[in-house]
């Protein structure tokens, strides 16, 4: 109580347990991945080799973002494609 | 019956070699032969925390190669009739750890000790699951911090998968030391409890580690911190850590620091 009335004064929150909830989540979610094949490598490698069958790529130039929400999670997969490729199509046409 | 434990945690800087030089010592000076096993090849500090970094003659990699004998790259403690030290090569790299060798330096180890210690190192690579892989028991070395409890319980996952044991279908023995704990940070909401850390992963605890300026004092002297200063919070800590592990039954509480000298000065005075 008085350590509440304290922290009340000096107006900063307690973040041990925020900590604890952070890691009640993420761990539960690690656990369930544990044995489990990379979800997000897996869709990464495949995504680029298709990519690739089509364009030169440079490894460097592709950026994949997961933002993991509670209902959906979200994979975002950046590519850039050298401009030489519309050039290429436009001389075959 | 010998028992091989290892000291592991993933994360590093926690407080594994410590650890190990303390538990060591407390299991030696009770009577029980002890040796501790350096296993961070390439970054070898066992040796200088044990206060040997100038007897090492040969290591772990000797032996596991067949260069040396066993008994020729142990190091007796000068303080401990019963404490040995295997200490790990400083420039041979971690893949020289096979674990046909290893296997047979624990085996050998387990015919002549009580107590086969195996300081792991810090991440999840070959080292430290060589470390692990014949582990009987584990002390996983935890700070009250989000990336040591998550790195812990990776750990844990690896000691309930990866190790002989576990592949026999048997268990490791787990336990979980908490090191650097500050109760009054923990009292004021600023630092995980230990329930927190006990909740969360699920393991039972071995003991607790009070943050103390002694560890440091200890590390920079070359002498296991039960010995450097038996009366302080985190010898006393160690002690009662070493006896939980021999199978005693010892109320779990944090050690707190004694009163200083003005303080029983002023004690004295009162009464």
């Amino acid at each position: 109580m008085s350590m509440g009335l304290l922290r009340l004064l000096r107006g900063n929150k307690a973040s041990a347990p925020v900590a604890r909830e952070r890691l009640q989540i993420l761990l539960a979610h690690e656990r369930g991945m544990r044995g489990q094949p990379d979800l997000l490598g897996v869709l990464r490698e495949e995504i680029l080799a298709v990519v690739s069958r089509h364009v030169t790529l440079d490894p460097t130039k592709v950026i994949v973002r997961l933002e993991r929400g509670d209902e959906v999670s979200t994979l975002e997969v950046d590519i850039e494609v050298p401009n030489d490729f519309e050039r290429k199509k436009a001389a075959v046409a | 019956m010998a028992k091989v434990l290892v000291v592991t945690s993933g994360k590093g800087g926690v407080g594994k070699t410590t650890t190990t030089a303390a538990l060591g010592a407390a299991l030696a000076q009770r009577g029980d032969k002890v040796v501790v096993v350096d296993f961070d090849v390439g970054l070898r500090n066992l040796d200088l925390v044990m206060g040997a970094e100038r007897r090492v003659v040969f290591d772990l990699i000797n032996v596991v190669q067949g260069v040396a004998k066993l008994p020729q790259a142990l190091i007796k403690d000068k303080r401990l009739e019963n404490l040995w030290l295997l200490p790990a090569s400083q420039t041979r790299d971690k893949d020289a750890l096979t674990e046909e060798g290893v296997g047979k330096v624990i085996a050998d180890l387990r015919s002549r000790f009580d107590w086969v210690i195996c300081d792991s190192p810090a991440g999840i690579e070959r080292g430290a699951s060589m470390a692990m892989r014949f582990a009987d028991e584990a002390v996983i070395v935890t700070n009250p911090e989000v990336s040591s409890v998550r790195d812990s319980d990776r750990i844990i996952g690896m000691l309930d998968s990866k190790t002989v044991r576990a592949e026999k279908g048997e268990r490791v023995e787990k336990h979980i030391l908490i090191t650097r704990y500050d109760p009054s940070r923990a009292a004021r909401g600023e630092m995980l409890t230990i329930e927190d850390i006990l909740e969360i992963l699920a393991t039972p605890l071995l003991g607790i580690i009070p943050e103390s300026q002694d560890v440091l004092r200890a590390s920079n002297v070359g002498t296991p911190v039960t010995l450097s200063n038996a009366e302080g919070a985190p010898a006393r800590a160690y002690t009662d850590a070493a006896r939980r592990l021999c199978g005693e039954t010892i109320a779990m509480h944090v050690p707190t620091e004694r009163k200083g000298f003005m303080d029983r000065l002023l004690r004295r005075r009162a009464a």
